[in-house]
């Protein structure tokens, strides 16, 4: 390679550098992966929203969508702790944290996956 | 695999290469609103079809896989659209935050230069391009990328680098004669 092309690969490297994705589309894109890995997980996938108007029926899909997840993956279960933590401040109590859980996970499972 | 190791995975690839997949977009669609857009859809499209991409892998790396699903979504884009890249992409950054492109060729023509003709190039070159100098991709990691042998995916970039060169030439010439 003679030394002009060498520049001029060197230039080429520097004009095309990696961009650095935007923190709001990091935000974004982990809280929609976390929502699908809830959603993947058997017990999500055949609950009905009409059964989750009794309000005792809650508790189960409710633990699952906030606990269930990997203990494995890193992302996942930082992305649950924040979703949790933004619940909990504004839930008053244990009922009502249940039913936002529910409410935030169907929701984007309507978003996400209408052909579902 | 179960399912919690699987999604353990794709959090290690999801890691290791949304820059990757950022970059490529960007690059390849010249502004920050639309490479979000593809760079989201792209990741969405792998979860979906993770296991299997796993299973037909082999043990070889997954990021010419997620590229090239990048690179079918991209090509969607402009079909559905019927519209190019936008040809000047550091202005297409000023209207978004403050990213590492846009600041590190402000001031310096000639790298202005040579993104403004990376854009001029068919698209098989421009990719190549991108893969191989914003990515750090090797020969054989884009030929897979792109669907390609080894030898035609080293003759497309080597024929890439010289078209652009010729481009860069050619447009300072008429820069330096206004």
């Amino acid at each position: 390679m003679s030394a002009s092309a060498h520049d001029f690969e060197l230039l080429l490297r520097e004009a095309l550098s990696p961009v650095e994705p935007p923190a709001d589309l990091v935000e974004r894109l982990e809280t929609t992966l976390v929502s699908l890995t809830e959603l993947a997980q058997e017990e999500l996938d055949s609950w009905e929203l009409s059964a989750m108007r009794d309000p005792r029926n809650w508790v189960r899909p409710a633990a699952a969508a906030l606990v269930g997840v990997s203990a494995g993956s890193a992302l996942v279960a930082l992305r649950v702790r924040t979703r949790h933590r933004a619940r909990r401040q504004q839930s008053g109590n244990l009922l009502d944290l249940a039913g936002r859980t529910i409410r935030d996970v169907a929701d984007e499972a309507r978003r996400i996956l209408p052909d579902r | 695999m179960d399912k919690a190791e699987l999604d353990a995975r794709f959090a290690d690839l999801y890691r290791a290469h949304l820059r990757d997949v950022y970059s490529y977009s960007y690059y390849r669609v010249g502004n920050h609103h639309d490479a979000e857009d593809l760079t989201e859809q792209t990741f969405l499209q792998a979860y979906r079809h993770f296991e299997r991409a796993l299973r037909e892998s082999h043990g070889r790396p997954l990021r010419p896989w997620l590229i090239r699903i990048a690179h079918n979504l991209a090509a969607n884009f402009y079909r559905d659209r019927s519209r190019r890249p936008e040809s000047a992409i550091e202005d297409a950054g000023m209207v978004s935050a403050p990213h590492t492109t846009e600041s590190l060729v402000e001031g310096r023509e000639e790298l202005k230069a040579i993104l403004a003709g990376v854009q001029e190039l068919p698209d098989d070159r421009r990719e190549a391009l991108i893969m191989r100098f914003a990515l750090g991709m090797d020969n054989r990691e884009i030929a897979r990328a792109l669907g390609r042998s080894d030898g035609a995916t080293k003759v497309l970039l080597h024929r890439a680098i010289r078209q652009l060169e010729g481009i860069v030439s050619e447009n300072g010439k008429g820069g330096a004669s206004r």
